[in-house]
């Protein structure tokens, strides 16, 4: 019981960056051993194709039964965020540094309560994502973006489902995400998914510097 | 169950997304702002131990479960879809940071909103589908 405990302890605490490569490394592997390719984006093509998208463009048009492994992976994604944040992250923290806590507070200056603080004995106080949970129900409503409340106003549907739109149509168009082109397509040295991720960079950034501050500062 | 290999593969990778925090709005705001190297740790380490994977099996050291080689699809190189789609990504990424592993991570954690996320992603890539012919590639 008490090796259990220790597991579950390390589990726990935050994981460093490193983590991330021997998770992302061991996940490609798998799907590579299993003749298959790494990319999560492609389920939303499968899932349009699924329900009945064919008829409207070829582009959906395919054996979209034959991609059913696929879904099968974002549901088992599914079910390790649950796991994951349900037993394995106290206080669902965002460690973020001292300088982010400093420009998210830039943000929301002049807003009564939406400041986060950081200290270097106890780190950052900024919740995992911006919505409140059973674990941190103290999310300032200038930050609280992931609810269904915040879908209902302004602000909310321009993240949550202007975001959206983006994704599906961006993903789609570059031919492959994050997981897609930042993952098995640079690990194969494909100069296309090169600058693919270099533009997923420049549009990251053009977000961030030029839209997002003014965005997240429509009233709610 | 030929599927519960693929689902044990998606748990372990939504485990660890969450746990190693890629699901955080506020860890992508900062990636974007260069304020820490966590994100970029995750990114470079992942790809340091795709490429030595990758080419194991490109090069046939590892084969699959079927006993086969691996073969891989080459990219047409033609840059104006990596270049618009690209920048189009990048900016829901920021906007709400998330990608398109990460939505499927977030239901499952809880945040039930990213149905209505991934339902707008459909209707993305619906239109892109419908689109597609009249846009440069």
């Amino acid at each position: 019981m008490e090796t259990l405990e220790q597991i579950h302890a390390i589990m726990s605490a935050p994981w460093p960056w490193w983590a991330g490569g021997i998770t992302i490394g061991l996940t490609l592997f798998l799907l590579l051993y299993f003749g298959k390719e790494f990319g999560l984006s492609a389920n939303l093509r499968t899932m349009c194709a699924a329900d009945g998208a064919g008829d409207f463009a070829d582009f959906f048009d395919f054996d979209w039964q034959a991609q059913g492994w696929n879904l099968m992976v974002a549901l088992g994604a599914m079910f390790g965020g649950y796991m994951a944040a349900t037993y394995f992250s106290p206080g669902h923290i965002a460690h973020v540094s001292e300088a982010t806590v400093a420009s998210l507070n830039e943000i929301s200056a002049g807003v009564e309560g939406a400041q986060f603080t950081w200290s270097p004995e106890t780190g950052a106080n900024v919740p995992i994502v911006p919505a409140p949970t059973a674990e941190n129900p103290n999310v300032p409503d200038f930050w609280n973006l992931y609810s269904w409340s915040s879908l209902f106003t302004l602000r909310g549907m321009i993240i949550i489902l202007g975001g959206g739109f983006l994704i599906g149509f961006g993903s789609r168009y570059a031919g492959g995400c994050t997981s897609g082109h930042a993952i098995s397509g640079i690990a194969d040295l494909q100069i296309p998914s090169l600058v693919a991720v270099i533009s997923f960079f420049v549009g990251g950034l053009i977000m961030t510097y030029f839209f997002l501050p003014f965005i997240l500062q429509i009233p709610i | 169950m030929k599927f519960f290999k693929y689902i044990m593969v998606g748990f372990l990778f939504g485990f660890g997304a969450f746990k190693l925090e890629m699901v955080s709005f506020f860890r992508i705001y900062e990636m974007f702002l260069f304020q820490d190297f966590h994100m970029y740790g995750i990114i470079i380490s992942g790809i340091s131990f795709g490429i030595i994977i990758t080419q194991l099996f490109k090069l046939g050291f590892v084969k699959t479960s079927s006993g086969e080689k691996k073969t891989f699809n080459p990219k047409a190189h033609t840059w104006p879809r990596y270049i618009i789609g690209g920048i189009i990504f990048g900016m829901g990424w920021a906007l709400t940071g998330v990608c398109s592993g990460m939505m499927f991570v977030l239901i499952g954690s809880g945040y039930t909103v990213f149905a209505m996320f991934i339902a707008a992603a459909m209707l993305g890539t619906f239109v892109y589908g419908l689109t597609r012919s009249k846009l440069p590639h």
